[in-house]
């Protein structure tokens, strides 16, 4: 059984770390095949090559897939994916682009989030907000899966695969690129990072969301928010953790003035330890807290900030 | 232009799901359903394209059971024009699959013959995140999902998309298929008279055989288990104890 994997890559680099992590999940499946697709993939292909368990790295280097638009991509994919049985990518908002249109290209399901891999066939994945996990059975001849990584570990380095180049597939000329507006930020990248800090709609202002940077700084992590922080205009929307936003799994997330709505705890109650800080004793996020602590947020957190 | 906009009845997203004892599913009867959020979020961003005169006429449709007719009338309160259900399923926990939709859609499309399809960006029950995309694949249209921002500009739409990293602004050709994201708009709620009317308004009912679809699941669902629970953590007192806790884990 040979697998195709998308690798994800912005701006010519290589995400490291959501690549690796679908590796592991990948290798369940049969050999591993990395396709690096962009307008400069060079670098990304090389370093990508260096994955432990990858077979082979296929470069599709061309301006067609400078930012990646689902059209020109997908045929790529359902060009090249006709010599594998899986084809697929990191949960990213790339792959969950591209992915669907892939599968519908081939006339297969999309298996989406997945979280486990039972066998070739057989496969979980969270529905109604993580509320449950289904166990599906692909009855298709190919199956195209988004892994969500935070559920796997990143696979090793060191290895060192052969990289070639594949031909472009044909553009469909329905789309163009205009402009990105990237958030720009030295903390760590959230879904990646080992401690997270969020806040939520109790941080009450953009200004006083410092206070959950400053906190996140002194703990070397990233900073996430809720749905009521995002749209109160406290913190960006790629920022946002939950069922629509990112799903994050760190050691330590931290839930500053959030009160635990089902669509927030979606994206991160397979942390390892949580601990929430909220002022109302009946917040529903005390309940998948491991540490909880009833407080006024502005008091508590310059105090842990001081003690850490 | 017309714009088609897809809505699905889903359970209401602040219903705590509960499965089922035997596995075979989450339990739907008698839990109150409403329209997925996002699709709100495509039926007044349709709305607003139609009262800013981009659009003459807002088709919503729907697949499932017959009782999704309920969530037609509200896309039809919130200011749709005409309505087209497609009884795909007797049973409400019967989810008929993106594939399957986005082939029904499909045809849809070829009879309505809509210039831009406005969907929602997932459906907070099965969280595929994949009818859209699939239903550009099949019609072989641009896509231009996680909407943030829509612009009609002439024979093309302007969208700036909600992306891992911030945001992009992406120009694709109409006819194209747009999904929204949280942040597209606020839904309108319905007036009352609103709703009165919306009774009046067209509603055809189809079935998938209409469109030549056949909606056989190509996931067979194995089994749906409860998620595992974490165990009880425990309250301390003061942040002194918050840290000592934290310390005591290794984690800070």
């Amino acid at each position: 059984m040979a697998v195709l994997l998308l690798a994800e890559i912005n701006d010519g680099v290589l995400a490291m770390d959501a690549t690796a992590k679908t590796v592991t999940a990948a290798q369940k499946l049969g050999e591993v095949t990395l396709l690096c697709a962009g307008a400069k993939v060079a670098d990304a292909a090389a370093e990508a090559a260096g994955i432990a368990g990858v077979a082979k790295v296929l470069v599709a280097e061309d301006a067609l897939y400078g930012h990646r638009l689902a059209e020109p991509v997908s045929s790529l994919l359902a060009k090249l994916g006709a010599d594998y049985d899986h084809i697929v990518a990191p949960a990213t908002t790339d792959a969950k682009n591209i992915l669907p249109r892939v599968a519908a290209l081939l006339d297969v399901m999309i298996l989406s989030d997945v979280t486990g891999v039972v066998d070739g066939d057989t496969f979980e994945r969270p529905i109604y907000a993580g509320n449950a996990i289904q166990t599906v059975k692909s009855l298709d001849p190919k199956k195209v899966i988004t892994f969500r990584t935070s559920t796997f570990d990143a696979a090793g380095t060191g290895g060192s695969a052969p990289v070639e180049s594949v031909e472009s597939a044909e553009d469909p000329a329905l789309s163009e690129w205009v402009e990105d507006k990237v958030a720009t930020s030295d903390r760590p990248e959230l879904t990646s990072a080992g401690v997270v800090v969020s806040g939520g709609r109790g941080v009450g202002s953009q200004e006083d969301f410092a206070l959950i940077e400053k906190l996140a700084d002194k703990l070397g992590a990233a900073v996430g928010a809720s749905r009521a922080a995002v749209d109160s205009g406290f913190a960006p929307n790629d920022w946002q953790v939950g069922q629509t936003g990112k799903v994050v799994a760190p050691e330590l997330y931290v839930a500053v003035g959030i009160s635990g709505a089902i669509q927030h705890l979606a994206g991160m109650k397979d942390s390892k330890v949580i601990v929430a800080i909220n002022k109302d004793e009946e917040a529903p996020i005390f309940q998948v807290a491991d540490f909880g602590l009833v407080a006024d947020l502005f008091e508590a957190v310059p105090e842990l900030i001081e003690k850490l | 232009m017309k714009v088609l906009v897809p809505v699905k009845r889903v359970i209401d997203y602040n219903v705590k799901v509960r499965v089922k004892a035997d596995g075979t599913g989450v339990d739907l009867a008698n839990v109150k359903m409403s329209m997925n959020p996002f699709d709100e979020i495509a039926v007044e961003e349709a709305i607003r394209l139609k009262e800013a005169g981009k659009a003459d006429e807002v088709i919503a449709v729907s697949i499932g059971v017959k009782q999704a007719q309920e969530t037609l009338r509200t896309a039809l309160a919130m200011g749709a024009d005409r309505a087209i259900l497609i009884v795909a399923a007797d049973d409400v926990h019967q989810d008929i699959e993106p594939l399957s939709v986005a082939k029904i859609l499909k045809g849809v499309i070829e009879a309505e013959e809509p210039g831009l399809v406005i969907a929602g960006k997932q459906a907070i029950d099965n969280d595929m995140n994949a009818t859209g995309q699939m239903l550009a694949a099949l019609t072989g249209w641009a896509q231009a999902t996680f909407a943030n921002k829509l612009d009609i500009d002439g024979d093309s739409a302007v969208v700036t998309r909600e992306v891992d990293g911030g945001l992009q602004t992406i120009k694709v050709k109409l006819p194209a298929i747009v999904t929204a994201d949280l942040r597209l708009n606020e839904p309108r709620y319905a007036s009352l008279p609103n709703i009165m009317k919306a009774k009046k308004k067209p509603l055809d009912e189809k079935t998938p055989a209409d469109y030549g679809v056949d909606v056989t699941p190509r996931l067979q669902v194995v089994k749906t288990s409860e998620p595992e629970t974490r165990q009880a953590g425990e309250m301390v007192g003061s942040v002194d104890e918050l840290v000592a806790k934290l310390k005591e884990k290794g984690i800070v």
